[in-house]
């Protein structure tokens, strides 16, 4: 079934229930993702999610223990890797070490018996800037270069669903940007779907039109970049993609707008619409940027939230901006990022200051997984 | 290779490599001793009783001097070489076929049962087994399966497959069976080594592009595995050419299927004639080595450990 041409658009995928155990661990616990045709999809996550896992059994490489797999709306649960219409850049690389470079990245056109595979290969060695290197072997290249030949060799077969497992990892932050540029190119132009594992949020944020979370086998909220940003669901997520600062309280009034939720004594205050939940205990966050600092005693405006009595504890001063750590003896740490627009220079460490938001900035959190998130950490720190 | 990047560091400290020098020369002194003493010296022996002529002065029959006697070899090759092509053609045979059976053997150790060791360790067992009986022995029990007043032929006979005059022993049949049998462990292990480190991503990735799983083997797992290939079908060709256990009419072999080892045990041993015995020893291993060298180069493994 493997097709005698390029394929000229992408493949939309589906995977309904899936679910893989190995030998005494799971995995992947229960996994539901479309990913429409021609789409650039990122799957962000720690090490040992399950993100490679997935990749894998979207492949065929792996089956899992239960759920399907759809591709282009074809079921290929059952069906041998060699006869899905998939490629995948591996994490491992996998050259063959026998052979060349140019004969790695002819080797998936060569069995699909296409003409004319050692141009072709020579084209996408050409767009990875390694036409040059194209008779060595491996061995004789550096890991960035190899990185590269193992996204010439996916790449060069066009495949309706490209599978990208951390493709970009061993590049140099130049060469990251250009590559990324590149794969953003090909996908749009060709109008593949690509499925882009990355531990870089960056990366994930500026090429996908589509970020999934992941943690622990699960897939803890999916949509646009700015969306998930912006409106993060779940405290891991809120910890994940760039930082937040969270507080963990009891819901004291909820009314149809907002949720005033009490925080050690503080009253703070979620949009009813940015909060999962309006009742019982609630954890709510802000993301740093967002947040102000005020020396001394200042007004507040009445849509935002005060927090007060906090100390500077820490300053890292870094041109732009400046991140402040101020400590609250009943809120713990909070930080605070503050342009450096303002002429004065930054505020010196030991200040008694205050902080404040807008309360349309701050989100109510599902916080089942907050403990899920120092088990990812400790996961992370012993992989 | 890989390590080239790492050759600019050391080449700095040049007084490193003379130390290192001298040191490598003293470890290998032992070496080079017991090569000299154990190879060179029969070698030269060897190739000097090759040379050598009947004793004018007495009538001992084994009784030779050194003379020059180049003639021995025209007259070896010319009175011989049918049975230096059959050597060959028996050897020829036998590694293929152990090939052909050692391969699979080898990748059920190596692959299938890949993360289970103690099934591994057993499969290694039952593989070298044999040699724990000795070679005489084993190869005699299988004349007792295949011989005229054996089980075997006596069924077969019974049941008019073979004619009433028939033979297994004494067959070209039978000798090849005997040395595929006794060389299987020696092509199984070197190609088991080779495909237990076989790094099975590489499979996956052959399948992930499009390679059916025979296209994979023929381009990825058996590429990969050549080195053990190589070592397995020269420790059985090797042998196997020379061999004059199996050949022998006291084992597996008759009149018909003499092979060099049994010629030079027979010239050696029975006829006294020594110098026809070296020829006969210095052209097989002439042939073997060339046969080794063109096989070495053609199969390009040298690139490939
Ligand atoms: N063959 C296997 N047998 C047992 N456990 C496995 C196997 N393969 C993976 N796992 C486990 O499954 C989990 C998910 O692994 P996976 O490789 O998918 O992680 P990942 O998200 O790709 O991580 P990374 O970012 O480090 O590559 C890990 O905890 C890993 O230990
Ligand atoms: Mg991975």
């Amino acid at each position: 079934m493997a097709q005698a041409s390029f394929a000229d658009q992408g493949a939309d995928l589906e995977l309904s229930g899936i679910r893989k155990e190995f030998p005494g661990f799971l995995a992947i616990e229960d996994l539901d993702l479309v990913v429409p045709a021609g789409s650039f999809f990122a799957l962000l996550g720690p090490s040992g999610c399950g993100k490679t896992t997935t990749l894998r059994i979207v492949a065929g490489l792996e089956p899992p223990t239960r759920g399907r797999v759809l591709i282009g709306g074809n079921d290929v649960t059952h069906l041998k890797a060699y006869r899905r219409p998939v490629n995948t850049v591996f994490q491992s690389y996998a050259l063959f070490p026998h052979l060349s470079v140019l004969q790695n990245v002819a080797f998936g056109l060569k069995r699909r018996h296409i003409s004319g595979a050692d141009s072709d290969a020579h084209e996408a060695l050409r767009l990875v800037e390694l036409d040059h290197v194209a008779d060595r072997k491996p061995q004789q290249l550096s890991g960035g270069q190899q990185q590269r030949v193992a996204l010439a060799r996916a790449i060069v077969n066009r495949p309706s669903l490209l599978l990208l497992d951390e493709p970009l990892g061993a590049l140099d932050l130049k060469l990251r940007r250009q590559m990324q540029l590149e794969l953003k190119k090909i996908q749009s132009q060709v109008g593949l779907t690509f499925v882009h594992v990355t531990h870089d949020q960056e990366e994930a944020m500026t090429m996908a039109d589509t970020v999934a979370v992941m943690n622990h086998g699960r897939i803890e909220q999916l949509g646009a970049p700015a969306d998930l940003y912006e409106l993060p669901k779940t405290a891991f997520v809120a910890d994940f993609l760039g930082q937040s600062n969270l507080f963990r309280g009891t819901v004291s009034s909820a009314s149809a707008r907002s949720v005033v939720v009490d925080v050690a004594g503080q009253s703070l205050t979620v949009p009813a619409n940015r909060s999962v939940r309006d009742h019982g205990d609630l954890t709510i966050g802000v993301r740093p940027e967002k947040s102000q600092m005020h020396a001394g005693s200042a007004q507040h405006p009445a849509d935002h939230n005060v927090i007060e009595g906090g100390r500077v504890a820490e300053v890292s001063y870094s041109g732009v901006s400046t991140q402040y750590t101020v400590q609250f003896p009943s809120l713990g740490r909070v930080v605070v990022f503050q342009q450096n627009a303002d002429s004065g220079g930054p505020v010196a460490a030991g200040t008694q200051v205050s902080v404040s938001w807008p309360i349309e900035s701050t989100f109510g959190l599902h916080d089942h997984r907050t403990i899920d998130v120092t088990a990812a950490a400790n996961d992370a720190q012993e992989g | 290779m890989a390590l080239a990047g790492f050759a600019n560091t050391s080449s700095r400290r040049t007084s490193a490599p003379m130390r290192r020098s001298r040191v490598a020369i003293l470890l290998l002194l032992p070496g080079l001793a017991y090569l000299g003493l154990f190879f060179l010296a029969p070698l030269v022996s060897l190739v000097i009783t090759s040379f050598e002529a009947p004793n004018p002065e007495s009538f001992d029959i084994g009784s030779y001097v050194y003379s020059f006697q180049w003639q021995n070899y025209v007259a070896g090759v010319a009175e011989y070489w049918p049975i230096f092509l059959r050597s060959f053609v028996f050897a020829i045979i036998a590694t293929v076929a152990a090939l052909i059976i050692g391969y699979p053997i080898a990748y059920f150790i190596g692959v299938f049962l890949r993360g289970r060791a103690s099934l591994q360790a057993f499969t290694l067992i039952l593989v070298v087994a044999p040699f724990f009986i000795s070679f005489l022995l084993r190869t005699l029990a299988w004349k007792q399966i295949l011989g005229d007043d054996g089980w075997l032929v006596t069924t077969l006979k019974s049941l008019s497959i073979m004619p009433a005059d028939g033979h297994i022993t004494g067959t070209a049949f039978s000798v090849i069976f005997g040395l595929t049998y006794n060389f299987i462990p020696f092509m199984v292990l070197p190609i088991y080594a080779s495909l237990e480190r076989l790094d099975l991503r590489y499979l996956e990735a052959s399948s992930d592009l499009y390679a059916r799983p025979t296209t994979t083997f023929l381009k990825v797992t058996l590429p990969l595995s050549m080195p053990g290939v190589v070592s397995g079908t020269l420790l059985t060709f090797i042998p196997a050419s020379g061999d004059y256990i199996n050949a022998s009419d006291d084992f597996l072999g008759g009149p018909s299927t003499q092979m060099v080892g049994n010629q030079i045990q027979a010239n050696f041993l029975k006829l006294l004639d020594y110098p026809m015995a070296a020829v006969l020893s210095v052209v097989l291993m002439v042939i073997i080595m060339g046969v080794v060298t063109f096989y070495v180069r053609r199969s390009g493994t040298e690139d490939l450990v």
